[in-house]
């Protein structure tokens, strides 16, 4: 059993309106698994591969001519913190995967810097995903993902990868940088599932 | 957020294998460079803690705690020479 | 004395504190009775965790201040907008509780028998396992010769300004240097500046002395630091490091 520290409220007042065990903060922390990446748009790329092969890149004026959306979305992370009401715009993902032929049901995604995370292609369609590259009314900082990072709300945000380089179709789940060390394979926030086993 | 060193993953490791590797040398699967694990640029601690190679930023090891579990994953050293006496 | 401490598995332990001395405007040194402490090198550290009463908690790492035996005493510098520091180094009190593990860490140690002289170079509060070496220093009446170069941003921010000054005095062998990097004392020589190559050159060792050299601070301080020495000729084997962030 834990010794309380008297006074100590750690990241303050749980909330009801809440998933389980997270806490509110206004402010926006950065939490890292290494350096900032620091990409330049006029080499940024973004890449989908399909299961088959087939691959097809956008460049950053490509990628920004797609229709994007505005979305105020909340933002659940693992270590405990929810951020309400966050201010985006992005690249719906079904302008890419939309019109694509593919059977596979798992998608791994990488970033700028080696990150990788994992997640079914289901979760990146039906409105619930973008490539977001405008936080806030402005160009995402490379602290928060700039230029582009994944954005899936739903689940516990390192499922939102920063510094988005590429999307992999797999037939086969292949769990990600955190996945692979504890943290659980889907991340759903209301069923709090933080890591194996949860 | 910047880094700090391998200094600060004495307790969990000791915590999870009962020695201090903060002193042993750890050699680079990426680029091979030899040295103290005290010496990696360490990231987190949350939402883990992530060891990276001074020459190179390989990712050396990581470690994910929670109250009553860890896991390390030291798939980025290919060895860890430790003193016995 | 401490080496028993070096193997084993970590457990966390309940500490009491038992007193509160206020270093600075924004640090302030925790005494922690720790019951069976089994004991610590200076340079070592302990993993602090605080748990709310709604069972959320938090750990971090403190560099131990204090050299042993004794109590186990910590500084902790509250950094705005932190979630532990501002808790530590304003709301405890004393008989308030938490837990430690520890003493961990082998690699950013001063051992007594170690002849080589010491250049201790100092951050900010990475003064705080640095000032466990020049406290276990003078328990063991050693005659290592110990320099101490301290970079702060201005006066009001030296940590044990009164006890390096006693120690300067009272303990022979033992020569500090303040760094100014924003302001300065009146009348001070030196301008304000980051750390230079010549401040290491006049206040530190040749490397033909082989000293050992710990350097602790944020990591900015740590890194430009450990380049000034290395490119002074002192080998990377010689040059101890030790990051908090920042």
């Amino acid at each position: 059993m834990a010794i309380v520290a008297r006074g100590f409220t750690g990241r303050g007042r749980s909330d009801p309106a809440l998933p389980p065990g997270q806490y509110l903060t206004q402010d926006f922390p950065v939490l890292s698994a290494g350096p900032t990446p620091r990409i330049d748009t006029s080499r940024w790329q973004f890449t989908l591969a399909t299961e088959t092969g087939e691959r097809q890149s956008w460049t950053w004026e490509q990628f920004l001519a797609l229709p994007s959306e505005d979305v105020t979305v909340d933002l659940h992370c693992v270590t405990k913190w929810s951020k309400l009401g966050s201010h985006w715009t992005g690249v719906p993902l079904e302008e890419f995967l939309g019109e694509l032929d593919t059977s596979a049901e798992y998608a791994s995604v990488s970033s700028y810097g080696g990150y990788t995370t994992n997640l079914p292609v289901e979760d990146l369609l039906g409105g619930q995903a973008w490539i977001a590259h405008r936080y806030d009314g402005e160009d995402l900082t490379p602290e928060h993902g700039g230029p582009a990072r994944l954005l899936v709300p739903h689940l516990y945000l390192w499922k939102s990868a920063k510094w988005i380089r590429g999307i992999q179709l797999l037939i086969e789940d292949e769990p990600g940088f955190w996945e692979t060390a504890g943290y659980h394979n889907y991340g759903d926030p209301w069923r709090e599932q933080r890591y194996w086993g949860d | 957020m910047t880094h700090t060193d391998g200094n600060l993953l004495a307790g969990p490791l000791r915590a999870i294998l009962g020695v201090d590797l903060t002193t042993a040398q750890g050699t680079c699967d990426g680029c091979g460079a030899r040295g103290p694990i005290a010496s990696a640029l360490v990231y987190g601690p949350e939402p883990g803690l992530v060891a990276r190679c001074p020459s190179c930023e390989n990712v050396l090891l990581r470690i994910v705690q929670t109250a009553d579990r860890a896991w390390l994953d030291l798939r980025g050293l290919t060895s860890i020479e430790v003193a016995l006496a | 004395m401490a080496r028993a401490a070096v193997l084993g598995r970590l457990t966390w332990r309940a500490v009491t504190v038992t007193g509160v001395r206020d270093e600075t405007a924004t640090a302030r040194t925790l005494v922690l009775d720790a019951g069976d402490w089994p004991g610590h090198l200076p340079g070592q550290h302990l993993d602090l965790r605080l748990t709310s009463a709604d069972g959320y908690s938090t750990q971090r790492s403190y560099s131990i201040a204090s050299a042993g035996p004794g109590p186990v005493e910590i500084t902790v510098a509250a950094v705005d907008g932190g979630e532990v520091s501002p808790y530590l180094a304003r709301d405890v009190r004393p008989g308030d509780q938490f837990e430690v593990r520890g003493p961990v860490g082998g690699y950013f140690v001063w051992r007594r028998e170690d002849p080589a002289p010491v250049l201790l170079a100092a951050g900010g509060s990475g003064i705080v396992p640095l000032m466990a070496m020049i406290r276990d220093r003078s328990a063991s009446d050693s005659r290592v010769p110990f320099r101490l170069v301290y970079s702060i941003r201005s006066p009001a921010e030296a940590i044990y300004a009164r006890e390096l000054a006693r120690r300067v005095r009272d303990d022979h062998g033992l020569d500090v240097t303040y760094l100014y990097s924003r302001s300065a004392p009146e009348g001070w020589r030196r301008a304000p500046s980051r750390i230079r190559p010549g401040d290491l050159v006049a206040n530190g060792w040749p490397p033909e002395l082989d000293p050992l050299c710990f350097v602790c601070g944020p990591t900015g301080f740590v890194e430009a630091t450990a380049t000034l020495l290395a490119g002074a000729g002192h080998p990377a084997g010689r040059i101890k490091t030790e990051r908090f962030g920042g």
